[in-house]
């Protein structure tokens, strides 16, 4: 119940925030949407922590800086296996472990792979990732690793 | 204080436009769907990102500011969904991915792997 109360603000702050109108009619109508949409919500059993993850906002403030600056210097990464007068791509598909222990995790994990130019996560069977790189020896550094252990720390299951 | 902010917006402009240019560069070049996909997260990653960073700048501390990095949220929550259906679509379809010891793509190429120009049209193995 506590996260269809966030969920409700958090709809209400976007609504707020694309309209900026404050006439009572336009309040009202983004009142009654809000409502609809989480009493939906919890109708179709879709509001847990699956869905509303409020409680990764705090940590998420510490990991989507990281993970800016990774797909920074990856993107720096492609550009030059791009512009190189000669292409060298040595794509293929590696599998490893990931260590997240929900799906929410390794969903966040896998996405941030995916965002990150140079890989792309190709799918996910229980804790085995599959991903096609670019360059395979890239997917064989620390990085992986690194990113690994950051989206585990961010999900936080282990602390609890 | 305003110059800076001039500068500073422009740069992300310039830098976006980069990226969007050596995406759509790749998107030429690269061999295959996969390898294209890479070429395709650079555009909207930080060719996106940096322009709309850019224009949020240029524009100044305001409710448009905020509703340009929602727009780039929202699309760094969706992209790497799109990207991954993509490839989950051309693996299930039996699209073999190009390797350097030859797939589908590279038994077209000369041994020296892919070159660019007419060599890149290869990704659905058309080009005998």
């Amino acid at each position: 119940m506590n996260r269809a109360v966030w969920l409700w603000g958090i709809l209400f702050a976007i609504w707020v925030l694309l309209s900026w109108h404050f006439t009572p009619l336009l309040i009202v109508f983004g009142v009654a949407t809000c409502t609809i949409a989480v009493w939906v919500g919890l109708r179709i059993e879709t509001v847990d922590r699956e869905s509303v993850p409020v409680h990764l906002v705090l940590r998420a403030f510490l990991y989507v800086p990281w993970l800016v600056w990774e797909i920074f210097k990856s993107n720096v990464r492609v550009a030059r296996i791009i512009l190189a007068p000669r292409l060298r791509v040595d794509p293929s598909i590696v599998h490893f472990r990931a260590s997240q222990k929900s799906d929410l995790g390794r969903f966040i994990y896998a996405n941030s792979i995916t965002l990150t130019p140079g890989t792309v996560t190709t799918g996910i069977v229980g804790d085995d990732f599959e991903v096609h790189a670019i360059v395979q020896s890239e997917i064989d550094g620390s990085e992986e690793n690194d990113m690994n252990r950051r989206v585990a720390v961010l999900e936080g299951e282990a602390a609890q | 204080m305003d110059q800076v902010a001039a500068a500073a917006s422009w740069a992300l402009l310039l830098g976006g436009s980069f990226f969007l240019l050596t995406g759509s560069l790749g998107m030429v070049r690269l061999p295959d769907v996969f390898t294209r996909m890479h070429a395709g997260g650079m555009t909207d990653t930080m060719g996106a990102g940096m322009i709309l960073v850019g224009l949020a700048v240029y524009n100044g501390p305001d409710l448009i500011a905020v509703r340009l990095l929602l727009i780039l949220a929202f699309l760094w929550f969706t992209s790497p969904i799109a990207t991954h259906a993509v490839a989950k679509a051309a693996l299930s379809g039996g699209l073999d991915p190009y390797t350097l010891e030859g797939g589908p793509a590279a038994a077209a190429d000369d041994s020296t792997g892919p070159r660019g120009g007419d060599a890149a049209g290869t990704a659905g193995g058309a080009t005998s």
